[in-house]
């Protein structure tokens, strides 16, 4: 067992601890969530900094890292609370990409790579509770064309992408893992119409219909009917993307409450001298720390390949949505009126942790996730 | 005891509901569906004051001579069941709730006079300035200061959490007038109009986006000394009497169901992998929780109207239900997002503007679900937080 990081990886962290101190402050995050679309030079610096590289092989251009290194990575972006979509373009779009054919990775890897190229996962819909086989929205194969119809909600960074992922039915009930498969559709073919949106933590997503939308049977990702496993595990390494984040952000919740505890003074004292605030911050202090031994259980796992990583993995989404959600509700009562304007940092990182949970399945639906593989 | 509704209630029951049913006007509705705080859209609920304003029930918790309805207990609680159940924007509480009992108790004729019959048609507005950056739970500390001029206080300091003070033409506010001994006995209690020469008012924008709290700055701002209400630093007396009258009296129940039904609903609506999400059986037990806890609070509601009723002092129930109420309003916003899943995490404050044509995303009913949960948050926080509440029971009624 050995739970330090390696000197490749420190740098990694070291360099993207940086980038969060000279970029992340209150105000600079309100003004980036006025920013629609994008702040594209931070993504340019993105590229610069070879961060879009780091879970792509060498052969593709990429430093050959992975899941770790990403951990390392998103942890010190949830720090600093920065919005740039590395999760739905380089964790989520290039771990679908790395199933797609030759030719589709020639097309993309190199354009994603120079921060040219975003992608989105089109994975949820309306009414309908986040689980993979869960999903409705039909694709209808006629010999080598693919057709798709219905209607994708809450895509992050849907507005922005140049390159969907396309979760869909191609056979069996929703309810089924068999049927599903993977399409990569053009985000200005015709028959696409995207609305874009706000997310509750400021960041980006829309909704996008898609009518009659042609896709060749190049496009696929995977087998036909075959695309459960594949979305899987790609979206095991986005769960992973997105709690490493998280973890960031919740630390950065519970010091800033502890600090604020030791300076906000009623009754003549410092409000962190009150039992009661104590224990809760205490009891904050112990949900932050097992959120992290389960983004490491998760992410070990995953990395090494053992049997048990899935349910990890689940366990690890339903602990950061009631971890997220007890930490973040904390954080608010503790700073009392502070706690509720959009001034302070505080209200903004709550804001993401609760948004975060209800992303990909929340708590509830990891846990039964577990429940139901025993 | 028994909880069989007399004949002459159900009579009342459907007067409210016939008037209910003919005054509300579209606009008022949808103000009222669309609020995501206890503080509805200012313009439609002034609208909505001022009808029942002009049938005479703005104010049925008042005595009849100061333009109460001289309704029982019952016939109150029936009455604020009906305006939640048909969703009316909640009226703006500082007046009608907090002054105007207040100077019922503690103001002089003149005052009473002069203000009451304006705070019920809402031409006086009012907002309460209380709290400031360095007084929240401990009020006693409060520093902004008033120091007496011939006929006049000179107020110098600053309030802040005053919300709504950007629409309010008068403040009821607390304010230091003598800075020896205990802190609570220099304290006197001052209205004043909002656009006295020296005040400035500044906006906070909440985790909502939305404006509704202001600091408020006093710079030499002259205030007569004929404003006070009570004796000069007995202002402690008057808020503690005011406090009885911002904590208790709330319902919190009845809208919790209206709250709870709504999310059975949408839950109908979800589809999980399995079927409906209201089949699933974690939904059910997180819902059937909260069913529970919301009956058991509205006996403890009852508990009191009757109490009230018998002209007893309900004493510790009290306490309790601001706590209870509060913490299970932050419940019920919570299975709300949690039943919407992703479909609550997009963000559209400006569909919420009474009026705005903006095109919603997704189903409308998710709508205020999000703001609804942040806002929520700040109800164990206002009014005394509710570590200071559980303080007062473990002390006053505990005796710890
Ligand atoms: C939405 C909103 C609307 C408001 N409207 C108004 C208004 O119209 N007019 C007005 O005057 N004020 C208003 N307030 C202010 C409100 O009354 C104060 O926020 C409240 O009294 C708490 O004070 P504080 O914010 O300074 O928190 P603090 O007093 O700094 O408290 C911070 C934390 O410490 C805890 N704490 C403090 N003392 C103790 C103790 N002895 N034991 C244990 N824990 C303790 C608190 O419970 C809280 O969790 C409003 C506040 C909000 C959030």
């Amino acid at each position: 067992m050995h739970f330090q990081l390696s000197e490749e990886q420190q740098m990694l962290a070291d360099s993207a601890k940086r980038f969060v101190r000279d970029n992340s402050d209150v105000e600079k995050h309100r003004q980036n969530k006025k920013l629609m679309p994008l702040d594209t030079a931070t993504w340019q610096q993105f590229a610069d900094l070879g961060w879009l590289a780091v879970p792509f092989e060498e052969a593709h251009g990429g430093l050959g890292m992975g899941p770790l290194e990403t951990m390392v990575l998103l942890e010190a972006l949830g720090e600093g609370l920065i919005m740039a979509p590395y999760i739905a373009t380089v964790v989520l779009g290039g771990g679908f990409l790395r199933h797609a054919s030759a030719a589709q990775q020639a097309e993309t890897i190199p354009a994603l790579l120079e921060g040219k190229l975003q992608v989105a996962f089109a994975a949820e819909e309306y009414e309908r509770v986040f689980t993979l086989e869960n999903t409705a929205m039909a694709a209808d194969v006629t010999g080598s064309e693919v057709i798709l119809n219905g209607t994708k909600s809450c895509v992050m960074n849907g507005d922005q992408a140049d390159l969907l992922v396309v979760l869909a039915r191609t056979g069996g009930q929703p309810g089924d893992q068999d049927g599903l498969s993977l399409f990569l559709v053009d985000a200005n073919a015709p028959g696409v119409e995207r609305v874009a949106h706000r997310t509750v933590d400021g960041r980006q997503g829309a909704e996008i219909r898609f009518n009659q939308v042609k896709v060749s049977e190049a496009a696929r990702i995977g087998e036909l009917n075959g695309g459960y496993a594949i979305a899987r595990d790609v979206l095991h390494e986005g769960l992973l993307a997105l709690s490493a984040e998280s973890v960031g952000s919740l630390s950065v919740l519970l010091n800033e409450t502890v600090e604020y505890s030791k300076t906000r003074k009623q009754f003549g004292m410092p409000i962190g001298k009150f039992q009661v605030l104590q224990f809760r911050m205490a009891d904050m202090f112990i949900a932050m720390e097992q959120t992290r031994s389960l983004l490491l259980a998760a992410t070990l796992k995953t990395v090494e390949g053992h049997d048990d990583a899935a349910k990890a993995v689940h366990a690890m989404k339903a602990q950061l949505g009631r971890a997220g959600r007890k930490i973040a509700q904390e954080a608010i009562q503790i700073h009392g009126g502070m706690g509720m304007t959009d001034e302070l940092g505080v209200g903004h990182y709550v804001k993401r942790v609760t948004g975060v949970d209800g992303l990909f399945g929340n708590a509830d639906v990891h846990l039964m996730a577990i429940a139901r593989s025993a | 005891m028994d909880l069989r509704v007399p004949e002459q209630e159900k009579a009342f029951r459907d007067e409210v509901r016939t008037f209910l049913e003919e005054s509300l006007t579209p606009d008022i509705r949808e103000a009222g569906r669309m609020v995501t705080s206890v503080f509805a859209p200012v313009k439609e609920a002034m609208a909505w004051q001022r009808i029942l304003n002009d049938k005479g029930w703005a104010a049925p918790h008042w005595p009849k001579e100061f333009g109460g309805t001289g309704w029982s207990v019952t016939q109150r609680a029936i009455f604020a069941e009906e305006l939640v159940r048909a969703e009316t924007p909640p009226l703006v509480p500082m007046g009608l709730h907090m002054c105007g009992p207040c100077l019922i108790g503690c103001g002089t004729e003149e005052q009473q006079k002069e203000y009451l019959p304006k705070i019920l048609s809402g031409e006086h507005f009012w907002c309460q300035g209380y709290s400031e950056p360095g007084a929240g739970s401990d009020l006693a500390s409060l520093k902004t200061f008033a120091e007496k001029d011939g006929d006049d206080y000179i107020l110098n300091g600053t309030k802040i959490w005053t919300t709504y003070a950007h629409y309010a033409n008068k403040m009821f506010a607390l304010v230091r007038t003598n800075r020896d001994g205990k802190p609570q006995q220099g304290i006197t209690f001052l209205l004043l109009d909002m656009d006295l020469p020296g005040i400035t008012i500044e906006p906070i924008v909440g985790l909502d986006e939305v404006p509704e709290q202001c600091q408020v700055f006093f710079d030499n701002v002259r205030v007569p000394q004929k404003n006070r209400v009570g004796e000069e630093n007995d202002g402690w007396t008057v808020a503690k009497y005011l406090l009885t009258f911002e904590r208790g009296g709330q319902e919190y129940a009845p809208g919790l169901n209206v709250m709870l039904e709504k999310i059975r609903l949408m839950a109908e609506k979800q589809q999980t992998a399995f079927g409906p999400l209201n089949q699933d059986p974690v939904w059910q037990y997180k819902f059937a929780a909260l069913e529970a806890d919301v009956l058991a609070l509205e006996f403890t509601e009852m508990r009191i109207k009757s109490a009230l009723s018998a002209g007893k002092d309900p004493g510790a129930l009290s306490s309790m239900t601001m706590i209870l109420g509060t913490e299970l309003l932050q419940k019920v916003t919570e299975l709300r997002i949690e039943t919407l899943g992703s479909q609550s995490v997009i963000w559209q404050p400006q569909a919420l503007v009474p009026g705005e044509e903006q095109p919603v995303i997704g189903p409308e009913y998710a709508l205020t679900a999000m703001p609804h949960y942040l806002n929520s948050r700040a109800c164990s926080i206002y009014g005394g937080s509710n570590e200071v509440q559980r303080g007062m029971i473990a002390k006053a009624v505990l005796g710890l």
